[in-house]
């Protein structure tokens, strides 16, 4: 009996066949619908195949039918939660090609908008990937807190999500007159409740133990990946366009570039934390000191660009977000592509997930926080 | 570099290429069938070092449909915009790019999903977003009765 037993329990005779597993793409912690065809052996993952298009929309062939000014809406409904930063790239992509300069006033309240949905985002990210690796708790702390930047925008620009706030030339409207006040008051309760959420998830040993050195991407990897933002950065690529190519208010104040060293996931948990609080004090710089004068610049009613192709990079809150616009002189382009953050970054999924367990897989997407609107568009 | 120097070496190195200042960075226009190796050079030459392929996107002309790469150097820190027009448009095809920087691959899956550009030596080309059997919207001539309305 023994000894059929020890034969049983020898892993080199126990031999299961691959099999696949659909994941999505109605599933949880694919955060929207994304379909992963993953072969299995056992439950060790040997190849993720990302299968994406459930929710393509057509952006890009929508734009060449509108104006200007008609597709800095279309881009909220790609990553709409860093809506505020795809708007600022059209718009600062059609004003360079035009060689308009905006407002001081304007680049000020563009900077602090994105900043404000930069922190929104990353502490939906905090909450939902704190619920993807099973810790509830976490989700209600972010949303909660999330609330207040919310009601924030929403006095300003009317919207919560979609904000279609920044427009060729300036921005909508101007800020509400409690802006400044709020903004500060949020800025310093938050400043208190972020040490909680490192004490809830940050410090767990036991959430430490299923993200440290665990689905390590290296620095060559995230380049030949083109891997940005806070995912790119964990791996020590310093790909931060608002340090490299700084644009609207960025030239003015002084940040750091949270860099990590070891591209693990608990690294990428590590950077987008170490963002909230750089996030703080970009905003801090420049609320108290927003300069006089008009919110937007007189324009035209129909926006012609001269022909020519225009390129701009900018930060969203997932990474280098770029619009690609070629124009014929007309007042619709003659193509736009959107250089999407989360497209470059989903596939790499199947790099470095290979040989970890399943349950790993829902750690690592968690930490690249993808949105999946931005991936199809 | 600076974007003279490297407009400089560029044109003194492929001739046949056309090289100029864009409106924001440099330019360079090469013939298909040296693009590979052209590319190659990019990547493996210490003095230009692009390791980072930011953008890859296609563009259809009348006479042609156009494949763009928007490169930067991690190193360098200087930005090129190489372009490459396919022979024509009832077969376009194009070297693949991707064993050179990895996120060609799935830039390419997009191309060939929205443009119709097949790509040689691709690992595996399939159509990213759409079925098989749709056409290719993002071609000028593209009609689709069903869902496009038009004014």
């Amino acid at each position: 009996m023994g000894a059929i037993i020890e034969k049983i329990i020898t892993t080199d005779e126990i031999k299961t066949d691959e099999y696949l597993v659909n994941i999505g793409p109605q599933h949880p912690s694919t955060h929207g619908v994304l379909r992963l065809l993953t072969k299995l052996e056992g439950e060790i993952v040997h190849n993720v195949e990302p299968h994406i298009g459930y929710i393509h929309s057509g952006i890009e062939k929508m734009t060449e039918a509108l104006s200007y000014p008609q597709i800095v809406h279309l881009t909220d409904r790609m990553d709409y939660f860093s809506s505020s930063m795809n708007n600022e790239a059209v718009c600062l992509c059609v004003e360079n090609a035009l060689q308009i300069e905006v407002p001081e006033r304007v680049k000020y309240i563009r900077t602090i908008f994105s900043e404000l949905q930069r922190l929104a985002s990353h502490q939906l990210w905090w909450c939902a990937s704190g619920m993807d690796l099973g810790a509830l708790t976490a989700f209600f702390y972010g949303l909660r807190d999330r609330e207040d930047i919310l009601d924030i925008l929403e006095e300003t620009c009317g919207a919560r999500l979609t904000l279609n706030y920044i427009v060729p030339g300036g921005v909508m409207f101007d800020i509400h007159p409690n802006f400044q006040k709020n903004v500060k008051a949020f800025i310093t309760k938050f400043r208190k409740k972020l040490p909680e959420y490192d004490k809830l998830l940050t410090d767990n040993i036991i959430f430490q133990n299923r993200t440290k050195g665990v689905g390590v991407l290296s620095r060559e990897d995230a380049i030949a990946f083109g891997v940005t933002g806070p995912t790119g950065r964990a791996s020590g690529f310093s790909c931060d366009v608002r340090k490299h190519h700084p644009y609207s208010a960025y030239p003015y104040i002084k940040f750091d570039e949270k860099l990590g060293t070891d591209g693990d996931s608990f690294m990428r948990w590590k950077v987008r934390m170490n963002e909230m609080w750089e996030s703080m004090n970009i905003i801090e710089q420049l609320i108290d000191n927003i300069p006089e004068g008009d919110f937007a610049l007189k324009m035209k009613g129909v926006i012609k660009l001269p022909e020519g192709e225009f390129y701009q990079r900018v930060e969203s809150a997932r990474g280098e977000f770029g619009v690609y616009i070629v124009s014929d002189g007309k007042k619709n382009p003659y193509r736009v592509k959107f250089r999407s953050p989360g497209f470059s970054n989903l596939f790499t999924i199947n790099h470095i997930t290979k040989g970890w367990k399943i349950a790993d897989l829902v750690a690592i997407m968690a930490t690249f926080d993808l949105v999946i609107p931005d991936i199809d568009r | 570099m600076t974007n003279e120097q490297l407009i400089e070496q560029l044109s003194s190195a492929y001739p046949d290429a056309v090289v100029k200042q864009g409106s924001q960075y440099p330019e360079i226009l090469i013939p298909h069938d040296k693009m590979h190796t052209f590319m190659q050079k990019l990547k493996s030459d210490s003095a230009f070092a692009f390791d980072y392929l930011v953008c890859q996107s296609g563009v259809d002309y009348p006479a042609f449909i156009q494949v763009v790469y928007h490169l930067e150097s991690t190193t360098h820190k200087h930005f090129l915009v190489v372009k490459t027009n396919t022979a024509d448009r009832e077969t376009p095809a194009l070297d693949t790019v991707a064993d050179i920087w990895p996120t060609a691959e799935f830039h390419e899956d997009e191309i060939f999903d929205l443009l119709g550009i097949t790509f040689n030596n691709h690992p595996h080309l399939r159509r990213l977003f759409l079925d098989e059997n749709w056409g290719f919207p993002l071609r000028k001539d593209y009609k689709d009765d069903i869902h496009v309305v038009e004014r």
